[in-house]
């Protein structure tokens, strides 16, 4: 680093991208409509307060059977050849190379009373309404969605860790289960926090999934019905910064973990 | 060559900030602010009235489409949005009229405004004809899919008297109420028998109770493929759209309550920012000439309040008891509402959608 002279364009992209649109919303979160500082618009966060209790409890939830889908596919895909690997690598960012508008849009229409999903049903007798409109489809299109942050960061790590270390873990004496539980688990820990981080962060502040699938609002909406439609920046403002709050200390628990993995090996 | 490249990259990444700004053309122009497929315009049109206006008068127009009422409301208030001719609803213009949003027209630019049947001038909303120019009218009502509905629900629509099939918890999942504050609110309102434009708080309490007795379907634009492919039972919308979505399927039947409903005036104004009045209100005479109004009316399908083109109407149009409905004494405007029951409103119908599980 000699020269800070190529910094200059992300800093003026930080600025223009980051810092100011961030400045923008605490600036409408602590003040009213004459631009007079006031709290009073931490009221908004107890009328919304069920809004922030189902967001985080559907995005546990999806970060959870995120977790749980894509430990073993990362397990199984660092155990394959190169080959396969780049192949499997290809197909799990495939989907995300289409806008997830329109792949939210179409799990809409597959879920929907006469769509593909409920017309199968029927034929083995199930009919009716499925999932349509329901907190389910609300998680399995979150699940759709952030799939591959969870898959990828773990996988980039197991695939990372050195045959000599698992071999050793045989050589003394650790059966299958054990091998995963002391040797694999603790080293695959970057990637799972970091997975969990890149799921858990997006689908709390998700929008457009929930208000399409379920028919219900998660916070994003919420925010962004006051932004848009309803006219009122600084109620926006406040839910964004409150958002962000909870968000950045959840970021900063879940860092504790990682920096502390020595602690979770015992 | 770090240098040369991060230069480079700098000057690109300011380009893209000023570039979409510096788009200029020559000869005079105009900003025309409308809801989307609310104008014959485009290729699907036979009458394209933006072209035939640019032909006849030389005048640009760049037309552009916004999502709500609410939206055009806070794009003119942050000064994203410099139009010079947009379509707020009745309640709206109120508002605009109230905040000193909208200019005051010249009629002597507005010949055609003679065009105007006499009942849809000087409204509630804008009582002196000054600042508004009648567009589009309509009403909200209950389009159900015939080959759903059970035999008792179907006898009872044929004399419906009130938004209680809504209610109805024989469809599951397969009823539509629309996806916005104020069209939900007003037609529960209505259905408990209070006014839309109420700001009794316990009114307005008991109707957002109203709304989470149901699991709705919350939609706007999906509604134009759910309802003609057969995924709802029951919905509620605009009646020139129900006319549009019956077409493509004859189970379809539409009905408006006799408890009431909202008849809804949609008007052509000018914001107080516009530089161009003059081209302005050229453009809304354009569109209240009788041909383009007739024109506009068969692709949009609404109600008109022009005479002109009411006339040139084929007869089938005319008597259509949907889209020109005989009034009743039920039917209501919305009016704008003090900023504490907007408030309230809002505050409720955020609880409606999160209860909506």
């Amino acid at each position: 680093m000699k020269s800070k002279k190529p910094l200059i364009p992300y800093l003026v992209w930080m600025a223009a991208f980051v810092v100011i649109p961030l400045g923008m919303v605490f600036y409408f979160a602590f003040t009213d409509g004459n631009g007079h500082l006031t709290l009073e618009n931490f009221r908004y966060i107890g009328v919304n307060s069920q809004v922030y209790l189902d967001s985080f409890k559907v995005a546990f939830l999806s970060t959870l059977i995120c977790l749980v889908l894509a430990y073993p596919l990362a397990l199984i895909m660092s155990r394959m050849s190169p080959r396969a690997q780049r192949m499997m690598n290809i197909l799990i960012m495939l989907p995300m190379w289409m806008n997830f508008i329109l792949r939210i849009c179409s799990l809409d229409l597959i879920f929907r009373p006469t769509g593909i999903l409920n017309q199968l049903l029927s034929l083995l007798g199930l009919g009716g309404n499925a999932i349509y409109q329901t907190p389910t489809a609300v998680v399995i299109g979150i699940v759709y969605n952030y799939l591959p942050f969870m898959v990828l960061p773990i996988y980039t790590v197991m695939a990372k860790i050195s045959r000599s270390l698992i071999e050793a873990g045989q050589d003394l004496g650790c059966n299958g289960f054990q091998l995963l539980k002391k040797v694999i688990f603790p080293l695959s820990l970057p990637g799972v926090i970091s997975g969990i981080t890149m799921v858990f962060v997006p689908a709390a502040s998700s929008f457009v999934i929930s208000a399409r699938l379920g028919g219900f609002n998660l916070i994003g909406d919420t925010i962004e019905a006051y932004y848009k439609g309803e006219i009122d920046m600084h109620a926006g403002g406040m839910l964004s910064f409150v958002l962000m709050l909870v968000i950045v200390i959840s970021i900063a628990v879940m860092n504790h973990f990682d920096k502390d993995d020595d602690i979770v090996l015992v | 060559m770090k240098k040369i490249l991060s230069l480079f990259l700098a000057v690109a990444m300011m380009a893209s900030l000023v570039l979409p700004l510096s788009s200029c053309s020559s000869g005079p122009s105009i900003v025309v602010c409308n809801w989307g497929e609310y104008m014959s315009t485009g290729s699907d049109a036979d009458y394209d009235i933006i072209k035939e206006f640019e032909k006849a008068t030389g005048i640009e127009v760049k037309y552009v489409t916004a999502e709500s009422n609410e939206t055009l409301y806070s794009q003119m208030k942050s000064g994203a949005g410099k139009y010079d001719v947009i379509f707020p609803s009745d309640y709206m213009v109120e508002r605009m009229i109230a905040e000193d949003m909208l200019a005051k027209l010249n009629f002597d630019n507005i010949p055609n405004y003679k065009n105007i049947m006499d009942r849809f001038k000087g409204l509630d909303y804008d009582p002196n004809e000054e600042y508004s120019v009648p567009y589009f009218w309509g009403t909200v009502g209950i389009i159900y899919n015939e080959s759903k509905l059970t035999a008792e629900d179907l006898a009872m629509m044929e004399d419906c008297k009130d938004w209680s099939i809504l209610w109805s918890k024989n469809y599951p999942d397969q009823i539509m109420m629309m996806d916005n504050p104020r069209d939900a609110f007003g037609i529960a309102l209505k259905q408990l028998g209070y006014s839309q434009n109420t700001v009794n708080e316990e009114e307005i309490r008991a109707a957002a109770a109203l709304l989470d007795q149901q699991k709705f379907v919350y939609a706007m634009d999906q509604f134009f493929d759910m309802m003609p492919a057969g995924d709802l039972a029951v919905g509620t919308y605009y009646a020139g759209d129900c006319l549009t979505v019956m077409e493509e399927n004859e189970d379809l039947r539409f009905v408006i309550p006799a408890c009431g409903t909202n008849l809804f005036n949609d008007a052509m104004c000018i914001p107080k920012t516009s530089e161009k009045q003059a081209l302005a209100e050229q453009f809304i005479n354009f569109v209240l000439s009788a041909e383009a109004g007739k024109a506009n009316t068969e692709y949009v399908c609404y109600s008109t309040p022009n005479a002109a083109a009411f006339e040139l109407l084929d007869e089938e149009m005319q008597n259509d008891p949907i889209a020109y409905p005989e009034k009743k004494e039920t039917w209501e405007s919305f009016r704008n509402l003090p900023t504490a029951t907007n408030d309230l409103v809002r505050e409720l119908w955020n609880t409606v959608k999160t209860n909506n599980k």
